[in-house]
């Protein structure tokens, strides 16, 4: 009995949903001042996004008239489940590498792709022919980035020949940080930069959402709590994927020591800070420019990585 | 106050509603959101959606072709709506209200809760119109549903 109650406590407040939800939100502050900044203004306060959030859970809900109701409501809660699952693994993770399981790694591989899913699903239950465009270019950058994503990501696996990532974790606990010992994981580390630029759906892969040619694209018909439920996702797929990349390639989220925490906290903003710079010096790319940097620039890239790790460089 | 009056003071996501302006006041409009006045400070930024929206920024007459369009994009907006006439076009018609074209002035289509006159305004008057619009919410709201 206790073992249920301590899982549900660990989904829903700590490194589950509402842990996520508040760093994220925070985070998504980071990258509205920061973007403010760059562009000589002041930007919104702190607490803006979570202001949003309010906000949008106390308007109103519209279902468009012709739309798959069901699917169109539950589209967004899929997207949340999933991210908290992520995150939810990572944090065991990262805090009790001991709890890891064999292909963990796949697990949360399989359940990032979820947000993106509910993104395609409310779009194409809207019934409006942005929100299908939109759609249709969230899938075609899902094939794109997804290819190059798993082989970045498995360069670890191949380098220390076991599927878990605990024992990604303990390996760097104890040999130092993946990417500074290996050339191979500095390689899958920049492929899998710019995969996580795409699955957060920036600039200059903001293909699905360009808000300036199909307005939101697959979130145009959403209003109240739904829009929130995905701005919520959005804001913690912000905290959870940069996690992620820290998980893998550089040393983990380690909070055993007062130093430690503090590094931990630095890697993250930093990884954060260089996603936001990419995001405000760059224009939107075409979905077949997006299609060709993935498949001709990052995959070979990817590859030359990962066969490089077989090696153990 | 309630969460949700508390909040959406604090975060207003506006549509530009463009209905036969001469595209000044539109101008002056996107003006607002430059660095130089950078209303995101407050929270107000530019939807391009009019479910996201909460607040429709209008501008110019209602031209007879407009008419049905402005209604309906009205009529998809979410509760709890505000509407702000800006110009003098929207307003009142300004110069253009005998034309045979006129159909409004905006307040006689929809429901207006600000005017912000001027040809055009200026983008002080502009915030200073929204400004007081916040002000005015205490306590106003129509209550939240779900709409099929």
């Amino acid at each position: 009995m206790s073992d249920v109650l301590w899982a549900l406590v660990s989904f829903i407040v700590f490194p589950g949903f509402l842990f996520t939800a508040v760093v994220g939100l925070f985070a998504g502050w980071i990258d509205r001042k920061i973007t403010a900044r760059l562009q000589w203004r002041v930007g919104p306060p702190w607490y803006q996004n979570f202001i949003d959030f309010f906000k949008l859970m106390g308007k109103e809900t519209i279902i468009p008239a012709g739309a798959r109701k069901m699917t169109f409501l539950s589209a967004p809660l899929i997207g949340l489940i999933g991210v908290t699952l992520v995150s939810l693994i990572l944090w065991e993770m990262n805090l009790y590498p001991a709890s890891s399981f064999l292909g963990d790694i796949i697990v949360v591989l399989y359940l990032s792709i979820l947000p993106s899913l509910a993104i395609i699903l409310g779009g194409s239950a809207s019934r409006n022919p942005l929100a299908s465009l939109g759609a249709s270019r969230e899938m075609k950058l899902i094939l794109a980035y997804e290819l190059p994503f798993i082989v970045a990501v498995f360069t670890p696996v191949a380098i220390i020949k076991d599927i878990k990532i605990g024992s990604i974790v303990s390996y760097q606990i104890k040999n130092g940080m993946m990417f500074t010992h290996h050339l191979s994981s500095i390689i899958a580390l920049v492929v899998a930069f710019f995969c996580i630029q795409a699955k957060l759906g920036f600039v200059p892969f903001d293909i699905p959402e360009a808000e300036q040619e199909i307005m939101a694209g697959p979130l145009i018909e959403y209003s109240g709590p739904p829009l929130a439920i995905f701005k919520l996702t959005k804001a913690m797929m912000l905290f959870t994927l940069p996690v992620f990349l820290i998980t893998v390639f550089a040393g983990g989220m380690r909070f055993d020591s007062g130093i430690q925490a503090l590094f931990s906290i630095i890697k993250y903003l930093v990884i954060l800070l260089l996603i936001i710079i990419v995001k405000n010096t760059n224009a939107r790319l075409r979905i077949d420019q997006a299609l060709r940097f993935f498949w001709l620039r990052m995959f070979p890239l990817a590859v030359v990585g990962f066969i490089l790790a077989l090696f153990g460089i | 106050m309630s969460l949700t009056t508390f909040s959406l003071k604090r975060s207003i996501w506006v549509y530009h509603l463009s209905a036969g302006s001469c595209n000044n006041c539109d101008i002056e409009i996107l003006d607002c959101l430059t660095p130089r006045f950078d209303l995101e400070r407050f929270g107000i930024c530019l939807v391009g959606s009019v479910r996201h929206a909460d607040v429709i920024l209008a501008t110019g007459i209602v031209t007879k072709k407009c008419l049905p369009r402005v209604k309906r994009v009205y009529e998809q907006m979410p509760e709890p709506k505000l509407v702000v006439a800006v110009g003098g076009c929207a307003c009142s018609g300004g110069i253009f209200r005998t034309g045979y074209n006129m159909a409004g002035p905006f307040d006689k289509i929809i429901p207006v809760n600000a005017y912000v006159p001027g040809c055009p305004p200026k983008p002080e008057a502009i915030i200073d119109g929204v400004v007081k619009l916040i002000q005015s919410l205490d306590g106003k709201l129509p209550k939240k549903k779900v709409r099929g």
